[in-house]
């Protein structure tokens, strides 16, 4: 006895294993994402009036990669329509589009982090904050820019403190000798890393485990695409139906963003 | 199939398999045969429970005769682990208890009952020719292999194994200074993997692969305790997979996700704070009930069919025990925060989960009333099998009665994280599904091997085991009653002041005298279980060659294969036309009647 149902569809259920398959486990990285959704909720409404950041992320990039998901989710589709319909020089053609999105919402997501990594908190021995982009790192001095100073003591005060900040773009060098100290005698400053505080926290292990989906999608969808698409010579069904499994896969990826970017970006 | 023809005892018919010889590599070890796997999944969670049965001997003694050494393994403890003179000291004891529980939960029981017993028999049940992703059930148990390995080398790394509990609640799981709790996180992740990957197997399995006309109320309960498991394995272990990667985070990136403002512990160093320790407990909790019927639900299934098979008698109320299991898995996800009274959450929440952890218990209840009345006029055969699905039933309804009081904000309040509540959830999983298992093992063994296991041996090994395991749980909820806390190495010892005579609130020399009796017994219920290890590979040669295909006359697909099943499992493809447990049909001419018989 063979295995039924590898490609053609059990009469009762109208489906093909695999697509049973990958929609369980959609279900599961529906949960997956889910606990850290709540999580994300329950840090927000825990967290100290005025600590939760606002407009730290930069929106127009936000809204870029929101646009390149969206367009790579069309073309996923188009690519397996294109296969119903044997045109395979056009799926190929679609699916590179996919591929070059995926690589483009990767190099925009990079770019953001590096924006996280060498933005700081620089805590000064006079009790202000200085906050802004370190770009020099000298022996006695570090200069920031598109800084400004912070006054967390109001801030705590306001419920919409992020919302309210006055953000003055200068030039600011500091002493090093004028940051405090922390125990240990290290310089008390700090990126935005997600070490910083709990918004950072979850926006690196939210975005990082979609990134990860993102590259994991990618991989699957570029070897369908390129080293095995023999397969469409010799089994043109099957080869379909993992197009399209890949590409409800690559579908859940984008949804899981359509969730990140407003949560994230703007609420 | 030339090593299956060699293993084929005289009487049983031989197949002709109409593919090529697999190596030994590719049969054996990189198998992607469902029996195999399941076998493989079988043996490897049977070593894994003897160990954590193991680690749990070397606790008992910690907790009988505090500070003294371990006699026996105490050389090597401290060879292996620098147990300063084989003395079991309070970090080597929490990584026992941690991975105790860890090995128990994660390696041994959920991998034998779902994985095992799944594996070999569910495909056999619906009549299908293998899982429907053959090669996913591989990688799925060699995700296991991997977090298996991963937990066994965290107690070399410096500093040993994680020391949280198996719970592993933060902070104080981050605050250990050591690098174990980070070993059970990526162990804990790539077990989760192969749970999911089991579950999408499992369930595509049986919604797609059933032989035709086997509808879903022709499903033997076996199958639907399954088809329920693994939609709780699949649902309800992501949510510890988040967890698991933020704690991770806490422990690599120094994220503060589970560290509170404020929270000043040297080996934390730094932290921005702002996080949530109550979190971690939801996340944790929401897998782990759930997980509790992930562990009893697959033993009912085991119970069910030898109960059917060995009463001569359709199951009572087969439409009841499938909706009972389909209602223990939807209310299983809204009960979890019962194991939270105690942090302050707040009481209206407690009501809500005391109120569904009440509803809880009737479907359950259901499902022992249903099995218990299938006794009702039977003629049993007292073989090893239905011996332990016969105990099975007292000994869950004890381990589920006492949970009612834990379910209970009140009640609970004195309760909580004392030796109660070991003794209860133990009477659910040691005697309660533990004994499913062992009888699923007797009963299914003649299908594996073509021999049967021996019947005296198994017969011993029961008595024993039904003596020993009560004699070590009772007195526990004595000792839980009175007040002795759990997790402490000395068994409360110093703690409950014992050694000061007249002090208030102290135990009295009776339950800490428990301590010894119950240490004992626990010796004695691991030298039980020599005959079953000695009766498991002694009759894969030498045991009684089975009669039939189908030695115990029974009705479902399984018995229904040569033996063992080939590669592709049927010589011709099934047909169902009847129910499962058509047992001692009126008018039929034997007193059974086979799935498949017209």
């Amino acid at each position: 006895m063979d295995i039924p149902y590898t490609s053609e569809p059990r009469q009762d259920t109208g489906l093909f294993n695999a697509k049973v398959g990958i929609w369980l486990f959609l279900a599961s990285e529906v949960m997956l994402f889910g606990a850290l959704f709540s999580s994300y909720i329950l840090l927000r409404v825990g967290a100290e009036p005025g600590e939760w950041p606002h407009g730290l992320l930069n929106i127009p990039l936000g809204m870029t990669n929101t646009i390149v998901l969206i367009v790579s989710s069309i073309t996923v589709v188009m690519a397996w329509a294109s296969l119903k319909m044997k045109n395979f020089a056009r799926f190929k053609l679609f699916q590179s589009i996919t591929l070059l999105c995926a690589l483009a919402f990767l190099g925009i997501k990079s770019y953001e982090y590096h924006d996280k990594f060498t933005h700081y908190e620089v805590w000064l021995k006079d009790g202000k904050i200085a906050d802004g982009h370190l770009v020099e790192n000298n022996a006695d001095t570090i200069v920031l820019h598109h800084a400004h100073y912070v006054d967390k003591e109001a801030a705590a005060k306001v419920t919409h403190a992020w919302q309210e900040r006055e953000i003055k773009e200068e030039e600011i060098t500091i002493k090093k000798s004028d940051i405090r100290l922390r125990e240990g005698g290290k310089l008390d400053m700090e990126s935005y890393g997600p070490w910083h505080n709990t918004y950072t926290a979850i926006y690196f292990t939210l975005t990082g485990l979609h990134a990860l989906h993102v590259i994991g999608g990618a991989i699957v969808i570029f070897f369908l695409w390129g080293p095995l698409s023999g397969m469409w010579k010799t089994d043109p069904e099957r080869y379909t139906n993992r197009i399209e499994i890949s590409g409800l896969f690559w579908h859940f990826v984008d949804l899981v963003w359509i969730f990140l970017f407003p949560v994230l970006y703007l609420l | 199939m030339q090593a299956t023809t060699h293993a084929l005892p005289h009487g049983a018919v031989a197949h002709e398999a109409h593919h090529e010889e697999l190596g030994f590599w590719r049969k054996y070890v990189f198998s992607t045969d469902h029996k195999i796997i399941g076998i493989q999944y079988g043996i490897t969670a049977l070593i894994f429970l003897f160990f954590g049965f193991c680690l749990m001997m070397m606790m008992r003694w910690s907790i009988a005769y505090p500070n003294t050494p371990v006699p026996v393994v105490g050389p090597l403890l401290e060879k292996v682990l620098g147990a300063d003179k084989g003395v079991i000291s309070g970090e080597v004891y929490n990584q026992f208890g941690a991975m105790h529980g860890t090995i128990m939960v994660f390696l041994g029981i959920v991998p034998l009952a779902f994985a095992a017993f799944g594996n070999f028999v569910v495909p056999l049940q619906i009549g299908a020719p293998d899982m429907a992703f053959p090669r996913i059930n591989m990688a799925s148990y060699q995700a296991f292999v991997v977090g298996g390995i991963i937990m066994l080398v965290s107690f070399f790394i410096p500093g040993g194994a994680a020391q949280a509990g198996w719970t592993s609640y933060s902070p104080l799981a981050s605050a250990v200074a050591t690098q174990g709790q980070t070993f059970w996180i990526i162990g804990m992740v790539f077990l989760i993997t192969s749970s999911l990957l089991g579950a999408v197997n499992f369930l595509a399995t049986i919604i797609q692969l059933r032989a035709p006309g086997m509808t879903w109320m022709r499903l033997p309960f076996f199958v639907w305790s399954q088809f329920v498991t693994g939609f709780l394995l699949l649902l309800a272990f992501p949510p510890l997979e988040a967890a698991a990667i933020m704690q991770l985070m806490d422990k690599v990136a120094h994220t503060s996700f589970f560290l509170p403002s404020g929270l000043q512990i040297s080996s934390l160093g730094h932290i921005s704070g702002g996080g949530s320790p109550l979190l971690w407990q939801h996340l944790f909790w929401f897998l782990g009930h759930p997980e509790v019927y992930v562990l009893i639900l697959p033993a009912m299934g085991i119970v069910c069919e030898i109960i059917a098979n060995n009463t001569r008698k359709p199951i009572w109320g087969y439409k009841s025990l499938v909706y009972s299991a389909l209602t223990i898995g939807f209310l299983s996800f809204i009960v979890w925060a019962h194991h939270m009274y105690m942090t302050g959450m707040g009481t209206k929440i407690s009501t809500f989960f005391q109120t569904t952890t009440m509803i809880i218990s009737i479907p359950s209840v259901i499902i022992l009333t249903c099995l218990f009345l299938s006794l009702w006029g039977a003629s049993i055969r007292f073989n090893a099998p239905m011996l332990f699905a016969l105990a099975f039933l007292p000994m869950f309804g004890i381990g589920g009665l006492t949970g009612l009081p834990l379910g209970f904000n009140y009640s609970d309040l004195h309760l909580h994280d004392t030796y109660y509540v070991i003794a209860h959830f133990h009477y659910v999983v040691a005697p309660g599904t533990i004994f499913g298992l062992f009888a699923g093992i007797y009963y299914w063994y003649p299908k594996m091997t073509g021999r049967h296991m021996s019947e005296f041996w198994g017969k011993v090994h029961f008595w024993t085991s039904l003596i020993f395991m009560n004699l070590i749980f009772q007195p526990m909820f004595a000792q839980g009653m009175a007040g002795m806390l759990r997790r402490m190495a000395d068994g409360g010892a110093n703690y409950s002041a014992a050694q000061v005579p007249g002090a208030i609130g102290g135990l009295s020399p009776m339950i800490m005298h428990f301590n010894q009796t119950i240490s004992i017994a626990a010796w004695c219920l691991g030298l039980a279980q020599i005959p079953f290890i000695i009766n498991f590979f002694w009759s894969i040669k030498h045991g009684k060659p089975i009669a039939s295909d189908n030695p115990w006359e029974a009705t479902t697909l399984e018995w229904q294969t040569p033996t063992p099943p080939p590669h592709g499992n049927f010589e011709k493809a099934p047909e169902v036309h009847r129910g499962p447990y058509e047992y001692s049909v009126p008018g039929a001419a034997r007193d059974f009647t086979p799935q498949n018989e017209a």
